[in-house]
């Protein structure tokens, strides 16, 4: 199936949901009559609300994201992320085999189907602007390059994860790859991410006395939206001028929730900024190249302005909420509609049709994914389980009562001592 | 009729019989309609009941649970499911700063028949933002009930209690628990708030706890008559109000009293506990009330970890060893 990279292929197949068939267009409206470069200002419209218009009340006409790039990313680069997408594709499901075998516990969720979301995302930021997601976190964590070996540690509840094992699948945090955690309370990251971007505008410009550089990147499940700390973060964020673009990652449900049953404006949620004075944008997240081309120019606009953003991101997962759920809230039909819309395919037929790779370097690719995936399971198996005296380890940074203190998990130490002897 | 049930049946039952019989009655909550309830407590409700009165609510639990106070003010009866109680801590203002004051602020003009329940506790390495036991932090509050069933007759009877009472209730049930199975009658019946029960009579030591623990409590008596130490388990049923009598009783007769709590340590259950204890029965005691709590650190996920911290069968049987001068 051929990509049609940079358009707007906001079509079938679509959630079970009438609504969300009358999707906002990806590109925003409004006068795009010449061409917006990367770092252009966005393009402005008047926005009528009502019988009064917005300049009858004195506001500010409303701000547009910037359009998306045509651009597509060189071959070299679209490898990349092809390569992350199918580390994740195959870390989840050695995940799921995991569970399946008992060697990883508590709730599980997979990022299987929304692979594009956070390789696009992540590959359109620089590496140091901060990330922080919800408890489906494996993808966003290997797409900022953390080491599968760790993550799978931390599955396992080995001491070798990268939260020694006391946080398991819904906390991964690298802090030295700006990974600023899984969270499991539904919105509880909306918040941070808004702080997230307060800290890194707050010391570029008051401690450095520079610019803004750095732009967060805060991604939330379609459920999330309807908590109050999502509002009050978007809020945050607009009034103090935050450099956070939140993406929700709209696949079409929160647990057995078709979006449109728990959500008013379901089919047009990128409109939640209105209120916010917020740009906002509407984004096929089956497409990496697509997500790449609308993300770009925004983050690059979010860092030069040193303002927010919000994204429907649109996406499907394509296994249940959790290994729990049986999934009976939806179709079959429906199911492999999207599965044909496999973000993972869909990179491939781009790059077999351009020439840029063939089918036999792709399976090449897989073999070597497959063999790092299998040696992350073995390594995590061989990572011993936490001590006991683990359980009063990392509780407080100092010394007191029953508490021991902290220290950095084992991989950030192997890492500075590597740079120590490098 | 008595048959076998399962805990998660029972507590539908109560939520039933009561909606057949009260239509002021009505249950809301995270995907407790169309999905049957996140752990199947109300599968088969939005069939006999329909969308009015079976609402499934988006994630915003200060919302519905702030939605469900105001119902309740103006004279329904809600019974609001968290799907964990760890996830009532979005909704700490209303549940915590609206219902249980409702009475009060309004000079006695209204109060707030309400029930929160869902599952508090460790459910199984969910890790340290989903392993909440909420007693100690909400038991502090005054002007709300707690009620912990340990078993499935309980969770009927004290659930019913709990719709019918004029007061707000908090229903702490255990996701452990929810397919545990035990005899319960078919017809509705009422336990009433704030009596515990003796689910073991001894003569040694008494052992007092709440909730999922009283089956660690259980399991260390056990353990320990085979060492000839004769233990008395009580089981709270009710953390607010506390049955200080049934407990006091038990102590004057054994002079030893060790409790079993599974919250953090400190200003908890078990700390109230021991207090009373303490003042109630400070000449029968032999040793001071000894304690048994989760370890005083945020839940992990690491399987051996989670395991370690909760308050299990060996820290209980230490700790009545200990008490005793058996150690
Ligand atoms: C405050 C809170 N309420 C409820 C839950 C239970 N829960 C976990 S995930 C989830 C659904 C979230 O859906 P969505 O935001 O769309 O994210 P997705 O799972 O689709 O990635 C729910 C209800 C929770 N973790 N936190
Ligand atoms: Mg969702």
């Amino acid at each position: 199936m051929a990509i049609l990279a940079g358009s707007a292929r906001l079509k079938e197949p679509t959630f079970g949901r009438q609504e969300t068939m009358t999707m906002a267009p990806s590109t925003p409206p409004g006068d795009h009559s010449t061409p917006a470069a990367a770092d252009a200002a966005p393009d402005t419209q008047d926005t009528v609300h009502g019988p009064a218009s917005a300049a009858a009340y004195g506001q500010q006409p409303r701000v547009v994201a910037p359009r998306p790039l045509n651009s597509t990313p060189p071959p070299d680069t679209l490898k990349q992320w092809l390569r992350d997408m199918m580390l994740i594709r195959e870390f989840e499901i050695r995940s799921m085999q995991a569970y399946q075998n008992k060697l990883a516990g508590g709730f599980l969720h997979v990022y299987n189907g929304q692979e594009a979301v956070a390789v696009g995302c992540i590959g359109a930021a620089k590496h140091k602007d901060p990330v922080v997601t919800a408890y489906r976190d494996h993808g966003h964590a290997l797409a900022r390059g953390m080491d599968p070996k760790v993550g799978m540690a931390e599955l396992f509840g080995r001491i070798g994860g990268c939260a020694k094992g006391k946080g398991g699948s819904m906390h991964f945090f690298d802090a030295n790859n700006q990974m600023y955690g899984g969270h499991g309370i539904v919105g509880a990251q909306t918040p941070l991410g808004a702080g997230l971007a307060f800290a890194t505008k707050y010391e570029d410009e008051v401690i450095n006395g520079g610019d803004n550089t750095r732009v967060s990147l805060c991604f939330l499940g379609d459920g999330a939206i309807n908590q109050g700390a999502f509002h009050e973060a978007l809020n945050l964020a607009s009034v103090l001028s935050l450099p956070v673009i939140f993406v929700i990652e709209n696949n079409g449900y929160s647990m057995g929730t078709a979006t449109a049953r728990g959500t008013a404006g379901a089919g047009h949620l990128e409109d939640k900024a209105i209120g916010y004075d917020m740009c906002s944008t509407t984004i096929d997240g089956m497409d990496v190249i697509t997500v790449w081309q609308a993300m770009k120019p925004l983050i690059d606009w979010c860092r030069e302005h040193s303002k927010p953003a919000l994204v429907d991101m649109q996406c499907y997962r394509f296994k249940g909420h959790s290994m729990s759920d049986p999934r009976k809230y939806r179709s079959h039909d429906e199911e492999h509609g999207w599965e044909s819309e496999d973000p993972i395919g869909r990179l491939a037929n781009h790059l077999t049709e351009t020439g840029a790779m063939t089918a036999d370097d792709i399976k090449a690719m897989g073999k070597t994914i497959r063999g790092e995936i299998r040696a992350a399971v073995d390594w995590a198996k061989a990572s011993p389980e936490p001590g006991i005296e683990e359980l009063h380890h990392d509780v407080y940074t100092d010394t007191w009562g029953p508490y021991t203190g902290t220290s950095l998990p084992e991989f950030m130490q192997r890492r500075a001592s590597d740079r120590g002897n490098g | 009729m008595v048959r076998e049930i399962e805990f998660r049946d029972a507590l539908r039952e109560a939520m039933s019989d009561a909606m057949r019989d009260d239509k002021r009655v009505f249950l809301c909550g995270e995907e407790v309609a169309q999905y049957n309830g996140a752990y199947k407590v109300s599968r088969g409700m939005l069939e006999e009941f329909g969308p009015r009165r079976v609402i499934d609510t988006p994630i915003s639990e200060s919302g519905f649970a702030g939605m469900a106070i105001g119902a309740a003010m103006l004279g329904l009866r809600p019974i609001v499911e968290f799907m964990s109680w760890s996830f009532s801590l979005v909704a700490a203002d209303p549940i915590l700063n609206n219902a249980p004051k409702m009475l009060y602020m309004s000079g006695g003009q209204l109060g707030c028949p309400i029930v929160f329940r869902g599952n508090d506790g460790a459910g199984g390495q969910l890790g340290s933002t989903h392993s909440w036991c909420v007693e100690s932090l909400y038991a502090n509050v005054p002007g709300l009930k707690m009620i912990i069933p340990s078993n499935p007759y309980d969770a009927k009877g004290l659930l019913s209690s709990a719709i019918k009472d004029d007061n707000p209730v908090f229903c702490l049930e255990s996701e452990r628990m929810l397919a545990l199975k035990g005899d319960v009658p078919e017809e509705a019946y009422d336990i009433p708030i704030g009596k515990a029960v003796v689910r073991r009579p001894g003569t040694d030591c008494t052992i007092v706890s709440f909730g999922r623990p009283v089956h660690f409590a259980m399991e260390a008596a056990e353990t320990l008559a085979a060492e000839g130490i004769d233990c008395e388990v009580i089981d709270g049923r009710s953390i607010k109000p506390l049955d200080r009598e049934t407990i006091a009783a038990s102590v004057r007769k054994t002079n030893y009293c060790v409790v079993v709590d599974q919250s953090w340590s400190f200003s908890s259950v078990g700390s109230e506990v021991a207090a009373e204890v303490h003042r109630l029965c400070f000449d029968d005691l032999d040793n001071h009330v000894h304690r048994v709590h989760n370890d005083d650190v945020p839940a992990p996920y690491a399987w051996n970890l989670e395991q370690e911290m909760l308050p299990n069968t060996r820290k209980i049987c230490e700790a009545v060893r200990a008490c005793t001068y058996n150690a």
